[in-house]
């Protein structure tokens, strides 16, 4: 983990190095599944502990929705199939 | 039917012979609704030659089926159509596994169900699926929301249906909290 640069460096972070930017897992919001199995698919399949699970189980409830894991788009396309797979409503997107 | 618990490092409910016998039909139900879907699959010869499935570039039209299929992307279609034809036939193949497990281990004329972790989690697939299917037919919008039972699209079985469906959700979550335990 890294620390965020200082503003003096400002000028240069303007530089676009992310040519390539990582995508984003994102779990929708829907009225039929259950906040106790959405916590439990989090920690089994995207391998979150139970408290970063229960985090994004309540974004996804009262935000519409939560990015829940970010990687290439490969890594991405297996987590949204996992997630679908389970019947949670997950896309892929770039990571803005 | 009082829910799972967790005995022994197994999970353990008992059901009635007609409570087992409304799981397996709905659950085939989601089988046989998923199988029509793999028939829509294009005939495509290079299947032949390497045994990859490919699926239809189009979310299927039957939304209840849509809802167990979604995009895999919420604006770029192309990207969703290139997508879909590539995972669906694994997400289908996947689905239909869980269903398959759930009615092998569940007993028709009733009794006890004694499932271990891996093939609980199957359960929870299929069950939900059923649910969602179910959410689909009863036009669940809202979180908590009573759909309108009495439209005439439910034919007279709406209550039936959302009483169903509230009894799979008491059974999932029961299973889950075991699960977690």
């Amino acid at each position: 983990m890294t620390s965020a640069p200082a503003t003096e460096t400002a000028e240069s972070a303007d530089v676009d190095v992310a040519a390539d930017p990582p995508w984003v897992t994102v779990v929708w919001n829907d009225p039929v599944n259950l906040m106790s199995y959405v916590t439990y698919v989090f920690i089994k399949l995207l391998g979150h502990s139970k408290t970063q699970a229960e985090k994004l189980m309540y974004d996804v409830h009262h935000k519409g929705r939560a990015a829940v894991s970010n990687g290439s788009r490969e890594q991405m396309e297996v987590d949204v199939a996992k997630l679908q797979g389970a019947g949670l409503w997950a896309t892929l997107q770039k990571d803005s | 039917m009082h829910g799972f618990r967790r005995r022994r490092g197994l999970l353990v409910a008992n059901f009635e012979a007609l409570e087992a016998g409304l799981i397996a039909d709905l659950v085939d139900q989601v089988r046989t609704m998923l199988s029509h879907r793999r028939a829509e699959a294009p005939d495509d010869p290079l299947t032949d030659l390497t045994g990859i499935q490919t699926a239809p570039s189009t979310p299927p039209e039957d939304p209840a089926i849509a809802r167990l299929l979604p995009d895999f992307h919420r604006d770029d279609e192309q990207l969703s159509s290139g997508l879909r034809v590539l995972h669906e036939p694994d997400l289908i193949a996947a689905k239909d596994q869980a269903a398959v497990a759930l009615l092998d281990s569940l007993p028709l004329g009733g009794g006890t169900v004694k499932l271990s972790e891996e093939v609980a989690q199957q359960w929870l697939s299929a069950i939900n699926d059923v649910r969602l299917a179910l959410g689909v037919r009863l036009d669940i919008r809202e979180d908590d929301g009573e759909p309108d039972l009495d439209r005439p699209e439910m034919e007279g079985v709406g209550s039936q249906m959302f009483q169903a469906y509230g009894w799979l959700s008491a059974i999932q979550d029961s299973l889950v909290n075991a699960l977690m335990d």
